[in-house]
C-alpha cells in the first residue's frame, strides 16, 4: 500500500498492512491518521518473514559497545545501562524509567511476552571490527536489534549494516549530524542529539558569556564527527557575528596537541574551539590549559576554551582543566532535581543506577537505556518485532518521562528532538562524579532544524528492510 | 622566525620522550641483543608508578557528614587523606601536590625490579632465538601487560597535574623581544626537557666512567672476549636491562602532567620509538638521543598551519618520510656501526 505521511511517499514493503487494513475496514481512515492505534493489530498477524524472528520465548538483543580499547570505559558504562533496562523490561528491580515513561505499553513481562535476553560485542570503536561484532550477533546469536556504540564512524557503519541486514539499530552515542543526515537509514534511529543541536543550543550561551565580538580558533579532529562539528558551531557562532580565525584538523591518532596549540594564541584568535572528543579532548585540553590559554589576553579579552560535546566519563580525565569551560549534552543526572519536573525520568533512573552500581550514570548510559525501552515500547504497541512495524511505531512517536522532557523521534530522519543541556565545568567540584554544573537548558524548539537542513542533505532514509 | 622557534621548542619536549625510550630500547639492543617491543609498556608502567603513588597520597579516611547528601540523597561521605590528618592539611597538600616529582624515588626501584623480573622470567629464554621471535613474545608481553594496568586502573586517561608553581607558562617571545604571547611554553615541559637531559646525561656517564659502565661497554663490544676474563657479563647486562626499564619508567613517570596517562600510551609511543632507533641507527646510544631530538622538532614543523597547507597530511606521515630518506641515504642510520643486526 502507499500512504503519504509528512510529506513523503511512503511505501511498506510487506502485505501484512494490507490484510490487516481490510480486517479493521472500519477503522482504516482513523488508522491512516494514528498508525500506531492500528498498525498493533495490523502488524501482530505475523511473526516470521524478518531476519531473526523470535520463535521461542525469548528475544535476544544485541548490544554493541566499546568493550576494549580506549572508550571501553564508556562502553562499560553501557553495558551497564542496558542490564539494567533488559531487568527492568523482565519485570525485575524497581522498574527504573518504566514508572515515569508515557507510554505505559510496557508491563515488565518482556517484551511481547517474551522474556529478553541479550549478547554482547565489542566495537573496539573501529568501524570494522563494530560491523564485525554486530554480524556475528545478528547471524550467530539472532539479535533482532543492535544497539550502542561511542563514536560516530562507528554507528555510520553499523547502521548501515543493520539496514542490509534487516534489523533495527538503535544508535547510542553517536554527535555527527551525518548519523541522521546523510547517512540516515530506515532502520536506524537515533535518540542522542547531535553536531547541529548543540551549536544551536550554546551560541546563545556562548553570546551571553563572551560577547558577539569574538574570534574563534578550531582545533578538530579529523573524522565525520569532527567535521560536522566544526560545520555546526563555526555557522552558529558566525551567525552570532563571531569570526572564524582558522580551522585546524588534526589526526585522530594524536595524543600531543602542544604544535597545535602553540601557535593560537598569536594567531588573532581569543577563543579556542576543541571539536574533540574522548582521549583527543582531554589531551588537547590539558595542552590547551599547560600553555597557559585560559589566563591569557587576546584582543583586550580574556581568552577562553569552548569543548562543544561533554563527555562525564572522559572530563574525569581532564581533572581541573575543565573548570569553567562551556559545553554540551544530551542528558545530565541533576537535570529533574535543578531543572525540576519537566526532567521527570531522569531520578528514577539515576536511582536504579546508583543503587546497582554505586555512582551516578553518564549521558552514554542514559541514552542506550532510552533507547532500549523506546525499542521494546514500539514493538509493544506494534504487536510485532517486524522491523518495519517497529519503525512505523517510532516514527512521530511523542513521549516523555525518559529524562528529557517531551520528545518527538521525528519520521523524517529518525532524530529525537528535546531540550539540549548546557554545561560548565565546575569550579569547586566535591567529588568525581560532581565535574559540570548546568547552566542552562535550550528548549526543543530552539534547536528542531528542518529536515531538509542543508547540514543534514544528500542522504535518503530509503524503505525498511525487514530482511529474512 | 618567532613561529619557528615556538615549533623548535615543542619540538624539544616530544623528541625528549622519544630520546629516553628510544636510549632505553638502544641499551637493551646493544647489551642483551633483544628487540623489545615491550618497552613502550615500561614507558606506561612508569606513568603509571606516578598514578599509583598519587592514589596512595590521596588514600582517605571517610567520615559521614549528616548535612550533605550524595547523588541518592543519602548523607554524604566526606574523605580526607591520611596524609593530611597525619602531616596537617597544608603539608599534606603540598605532599599530595608534589606526587609526580615524589614518584620518581618510587618509580625507580619499583622499574628496576619490572625490569629484572621480566628479563630473568621471561626475555632470558629468548636470547639465542631469532628476532622475530624476541618482537612476537615481547609484543604479547606488552599487551599482557596493558590489559593488567586497563583491568586495575580503566582505559580512561587519570589526571595526574603537575606541582602548583610548575603550571602555566612562560613567556619567550617578551625575553627575545618578540611580541607578547608569540612563543609560550609550558613551565612543565620545560623541566621534562631539562630532566630529560640529566637523565640521558647520568646514563652516559654511568657508562663512561664507571667501572661497572666500562665493562658494559666492552660487553657490548666484544661479550666472548669479556666472558673469556672472567666477568660474569650476563648478570651486568641483566642490571642494565633493569636501569633501561627505569631510564623509559622514568621518562614516564615525567610525563603524565603533559598527558594524562591511560593504558594504551606506550603504544603511541613505541612505533616511533623503533623508527627513532633505526633513524639513529641501530646499537647507537647517541644516535638514538639525536634522533629523538631531530624527530621530535621535524614532527612539530610538520604541524604547522603553513607546512599543512602545502602538504596536507604532512603532521601525520613526516617521521616516516625522514626515516625512509635516511635510511636511503645512510643505511645504518645517522650514526649506525658496521655488523649491528648485519649477520
Amino acid at each position: 500500500m502507499r500512504r503519504v505521511r509528512n510529506g513523503r511517499n511512503y511505501m511498506t514493503k510487506s502485505n501484512f498492512t494490507r490484510r490487516g487494513l481490510l480486517k479493521t475496514s472500519a477503522g482504516a481512515g482513523a488508522g491512516l491518521a494514528l498508525p500506531t492505534v492500528f498498525t498493533g493489530a495490523v502488524w501482530a498477524e505475523k511473526h516470521t518473514g524478518f531476519t531473526n524472528a523470535p520463535q521461542g520465548d525469548t528475544v535476544t538483543l544485541g548490544f554493541n559497545v566499546p568493550q576494549s580499547g580506549p572508550y571501553a570505559d564508556e562502553g562499560a558504562d553501557e553495558l551497564r545501562a542496558f542490564r539494567l533496562a533488559v531487568e527492568h523490561l523482565n519485570g525485575e528491580g524497581d522498574g527504573g524509567m518504566l514508572n515515569t515513561f508515557s507510554s505505559k505499553a510496557l508491563e515488565g513481562n518482556g517484551i511481547l511476552g517474551k522474556k529478553v535476553d541479550f549478547v554482547t560485542g565489542d566495537t573496539q570503536t573501529k568501524s570494522d571490527a563494530a560491523r564485525a561484532s554486530a554480524k556475528s550477533m545478528i547471524e550467530k546469536d539472532g539479535a533482532i536489534m543492535i544497539s550502542g556504540g561511542s563514536s560516530s564512524g562507528v554507528a555510520v557503519a553499523v547502521q548501515g549494516l543493520c539496514q542490509e541486514a534487516g534489523v533495527i539499530f538503535m544508535a547510542g552515542l553517536t554527535h555527527s549530524n551525518d548519523t541522521t543526515g546523510k547517512d540516515k537509514k530506515a532502520n536506524g534511529f537515533r535518540h542522542f542529539f547531535n553536531a547541529y543541536m548543540s551549536a544551536a543550543a550554546l551560541a546563545p550561551v556562548l553570546e551571553k558569556l563572551y560577547g558577539a565580538d569574538r574570534n574563534a580558533y578550531h582545533l578538530t579532529a579529523d573524522y565525520t564527527w569532527g567535521w560536522t562539528q566544526e560545520e555546526s558551531i563555526a555557522a552558529a557562532t558566525e551567525a552570532l557575528g563571531w569570526n572564524t580565525v582558522e580551522k585546524v584538523r588534526t589526526p585522530l591518532a594524536a595524543t600531543d596537541f602542544s604544535s597545535y596549540i602553540a601557535p593560537v594564541l598569536n594567531s588573532g584568535a581569543d577563543v579556542l574551539v576543541l571539536n574533540h572528543y574522548g582521549g583527543n579532548m582531554v589531551n588537547s585540553l590539558t595542552n590547551a590549559v599547560q600553555f597557559g590559554l585560559r589566563s591569557k589576553q587576546a584582543n583586550g579579552k580574556q581568552f577562553e576554551i569552548v569543548v562543544p560535546l561533554y563527555s562525564e566519563l572522559m572530563a574525569r580525565g581532564a581533572g581541573q582543566n575543565i573548570a569553567g569551560i562551556p559545553g554540551s549534552q544530551n542528558w545530565d543526572w541533576k537535570l529533574e532535581n535543578q531543572m525540576g519536573d519537566r526532567y521527570t525520568g531522569t531520578n528514577a533512573f539515576v536511582q536504579s543506577f546508583g543503587t546497582k552500581y554505586g555512582f551516578p550514570p553518564s549521558q552514554a548510559a542514559h541514552t542506550c537505556y532510552a533507547q532500549t525501552l523506546l525499542y521494546a515500547d514500539a514493538v509493544t504497541r506494534a504487536g510485532s518485532f517486524n522491523p518495519c512495524a517497529v519503525v512505523e511505531a517510532l516514527e512521530g512517536f511523542e513521549f516523555d518521562g525518559l529524562g528529557n522532557g517531551p520528545t518527538l523521534y521525528r519520521a523524517d530522519d529518525h532524530q529525537c528532538f528535546k531540550d539540549v543541556v548546557v554545561v560548565r565545568g565546575k569550579e569547586n567540584p566535591e567529588n568525581e562524579f560532581d565535574l559540570v554544573e548546568i547552566v542552562e537548558v535550550t528548549p526543543a524548539e530552539q534547536v528542531t532544524y528542518p529536515a531538509d537542513h542543508e547540514m543534514f542533505a544528500g542522504g535518503s532514509l530509503g524503505e525498511c528492510n525487514p530482511g529474512a | 622566525m618567532d613561529a619557528i622557534l615556538l615549533q623548535v621548542l615543542n619540538g624539544l619536549d616530544k623528541g625528549s620522550a622519544y630520546a629516553l625510550i628510544a636510549l632505553g630500547l638502544t641499551l637493551i639492543f646493544g647489551t642483551l641483543g633483544v628487540v623489545n617491543f615491550a618497552h613502550g609498556a615500561l614507558f606506561m608502567l612508569g606513568a603509571f608508578c606516578a598514578v599509583t603513588l598519587q592514589k596512595i597520597l590521596t588514600l582517605s579516611s571517610v567520615t559521614i557528614d549528616e548535612t550533605k547528601t550524595d547523588f541518592l540523597g543519602n548523607p554524604a561521605k566526606v574523605e580526607t587523606p591520611y596524609v593530611e590528618s597525619w602531616f596537617g592539611p597544608e603539608l599534606g597538600a603540598t605532599i599530595i601536590d608534589w606526587s609526580v616529582p615524589l614518584a620518581i624515588i618510587f618509580a625507580i626501584p619499583v622499574m628496576i625490579a619490572i625490569g629484572f623480573i621480566m628479563e630473568r622470567g621471561l626475555i632470558k629464554h629468548f636470547y639465542k632465538r631469532p628476532h622475530a621471535d624476541q618482537i612476537l613474545v615481547t609484543f604479547g608481553l606488552a599487551i599482557v601487560l596493558q590489559e593488567i594496568i586497563k583491568y586495575f586502573y580503566g582505559a580512561n586517561p587519570i589526571p595526574t597535574p603537575a606541582p602548583e608553581m610548575f603550571r602555566g607558562s612562560f613567556d619567550f617571545g617578551v625575553l627575545l623581544g618578540f611580541d607578547s604571547n608569540a612563543i609560550i611554553y609550558p613551565y612543565w615541559r620545560m623541566v621534562y626537557f631539562v630532566f630529560s637531559l640529566i637523565l640521558i646525561g647520568g646514563v652516559f656517564a654511568f657508562l663512561q666512567f664507571t667501572t661497572f659502565g666500562m665493562v658494559v661497554r666492552a660487553g657490548m663490544a666484544d661479550r666472548e672476549t669479556v666472558g673469556l676474563l672472567g666477568i660474569d657479563i650476563d648478570k651486568r647486562f641483566t642490571l642494565m636491562f633493569g636501569v633501561a626499564a627505569a631510564v623509559a619508567g622514568l621518562a614516564g613517570v615525567m610525563y603524565t602532567p603533559i598527558n594524562s596517562p591511560n593504558y594504551h600510551m606506550g603504544m603511541d609511543f613505541l612505533v616511533l620509538s623503533f623508527v627513532v632507533v633505526v633513524v639513529g641507527g641501530m646499537g647507537s646510544l647517541a644516535g638514538a638521543v639525536l634522533a629523538g631530538f631531530l624527530l621530535g622538532i621535524l614532527e612539530s614543523f610538520a604541524s604547522m598551519n603553513e607546512i599543512k597547507a602545502i602538504i596536507p597530511g604532512i603532521d601525520q606521515i613526516i617521521i616516516y618520510v625522514v626515516a625512509i630518506i635516511i635510511l636511503l641515504t645512510r643505511p645504518r642510520g645517522l650514526m649506525g656501526r658496521k655488523g649491528v643486526m648485519e649477520d
